[in-house]
């Protein structure tokens, strides 16, 4: 059995998940359009919590917030249920296929053998959505993959009950009811809002602060921990930066492209300048991530390396700072 | 990032013949998307994350064969898991996971516990309690 749903391949999985169920419905929502409004654009270091053996740091809030945002400001239902019982979690999937729903899942990136191995790790935040159920298989639709894929009920199924850090239990979701008309120009304004007070917060580790402090221990990693160890931190950090996740560079220009759509919906010419300042940040991150990973591959190890990255970050930190100050007033 | 400078990097990506979409901006300074192969930044700490887990794998294989480390720590390594991962797949603690690595502890594990470690890496009981990091 097979719905008619149609695939569009976007960046990021959670974006592109909601983008695409909305799609499904008949609305034209952009994966930029659902990252702004979701408030997508963050930033948060852990150095106490060990990803891969490295300080977390993540650019995104907590799975699920972007498209659970951004339904709130448009009036939009969402269904979300999480099991407890294997059995049940997929009973309730297929019969959502029965009705004839597209249902969007919480998996484990860990578990998806369409993916290069290199991509599979322990993230239990992916998102995919599942159109159809053939034999064992079921009819996936994930949304960074080019193409439409498939994957055993088995393996499915391990995917939605992974365990560790924001397990999934089996979580599904869709959306239940969506206003006819989308009032879009109110909830641009919120999520811009709450995008500023996100990267500005007052909180050492969130936003702006928190991208400072990251740069202040870059240049501690050496000392404290030893190059070896140093480099691995700069390269989970670009991983986690610029990977599937898609977090510094990528996320900047999505948000970018965001406000570019923005600037129509408000009729407010300079949220078209404002991209392209966005734009400019973006191309600054992934400038860091280019010599973040050329330390790595040079084995380099002078203290001035971790200097002259410390200094990029912090720049970036300064230029956020002003961008979000500017953008709130004017919003 | 302009869309002309959209890396096409030689990428794990493009051995599987996998693109990925990327936000940019054409010549009149609009946004759209663009598929990029893959960029080189991003392979290099790929490899180098995949370098340190197989180090991290063979640390635990030679540990387990000088008789210092039971088998769990190996496919512990080698799921790419960390104690916090397993301890949620097997359902325990983290300090009692940590005490199944002692050798003479994990001679001592019953029927019960040893299954749930199988099954957590997705091998037999009789695997898990004959490997000898050979």
């Amino acid at each position: 059995m097979q719905l008619n749903f149609t695939h569009h391949q976007t960046a990021h999985c959670e974006n592109g998940v909601a983008s695409n169920l909305l799609r499904d419905k008949g609305y034209d929502i952009s994966e930029p359009m659902v990252f702004g409004l979701g408030s997508g654009l963050f930033f948060v270091y852990l150095p106490f919590l060990k990803v891969n053996h490295a300080p977390a740091i993540s650019y995104r809030p907590m799975p699920g917030w972007i498209f659970n945002r951004m339904s709130k400001r448009l009036n939009i239902k969402i269904n979300r249920v999480k099991f407890s019982d294997k059995g049940k979690a997929q009973a309730a999937l297929e019969a959502n296929l029965l009705q004839q729903i597209p249902t969007g899942l919480q998996v484990s990136v860990y578990y998806l053998n369409y993916f290069p191995d290199e991509y599979r790790f322990h993230f239990n935040a992916h998102n995919l959505v599942v159109y159809g159920q053939e034999g064992d298989e079921f009819l996936i639709s994930d949304p960074v993959m080019e193409q439409v894929t498939r994957l055993h009920a088995r393996d499915l199924e391990k995917a939605r009950f992974a365990k560790g850090v924001l397990a999934p239990k089996g979580h599904l979701y869709y959306p239940t009811y969506i206003p006819e008309k989308l009032d879009l120009e109110p909830a641009i304004r919120k999520a811009i809002k709450q995008t500023c007070r996100d990267m500005l917060a007052p909180v050492p580790i969130v936003g702006v602060k928190g991208i400072r402090m990251v740069a202040r221990h870059i240049v501690k990693w050496p000392k404290k921990h030893g190059v070896r160890k140093a480099n691995h931190y700069l390269a989970q950090m670009v991983r986690m930066q610029e990977e599937i996740g898609t977090g510094g560079g990528g996320f900047r220009f999505i948000y970018a492209a965001f406000l570019q759509e923005a600037a129509e919906i408000l009729n407010q010419d300079i949220m078209r300048a404002f991209s392209r300042e966005m734009t400019d940040i973006g191309d600054l991150w992934r400038d860091f991530a280019l010599s973040a990973s050329r330390v790595y591959k040079k084995r380099s190890n002078q203290d001035d390396v971790y200097q002259t990255l410390s200094q990029q970050l912090l720049h970036i930190a300064d230029l956020e700072e002003d961008f979000f100050k500017r953008l709130k007033k004017a919003i | 990032m302009k869309k002309s400078e959209v890396p096409q990097d030689k990428s794990n990506l493009s051995e599987h013949n996998i693109k990925e979409i990327c936000y940019a901006v054409d010549d009149s300074g609009n946004y759209s998307t663009a598929l990029s192969s893959g960029w080189e930044a991003k392979t290099v700490v790929q490899k180098q994350t995949i370098e340190a887990i197989n180090e991290r794998i063979e640390e635990a294989r030679q540990k387990v064969q000088k008789g210092e480390a039971s088998p769990i720590l190996y496919f512990m390594e080698l799921h790419k898991m960390d104690w916090q991962i397993l301890s949620g797949y097997v359902d325990m603690w983290q300090w009692r996971v940590r005490r199944h690595i002692r050798p003479d502890v994990f001679k001592k594990m019953n029927h019960r516990l040893l299954s749930r470690y199988a099954e957590a890496f997705d091998i037999s009981i009789e695997e898990l309690q004959n490997y000898k990091g050979e």
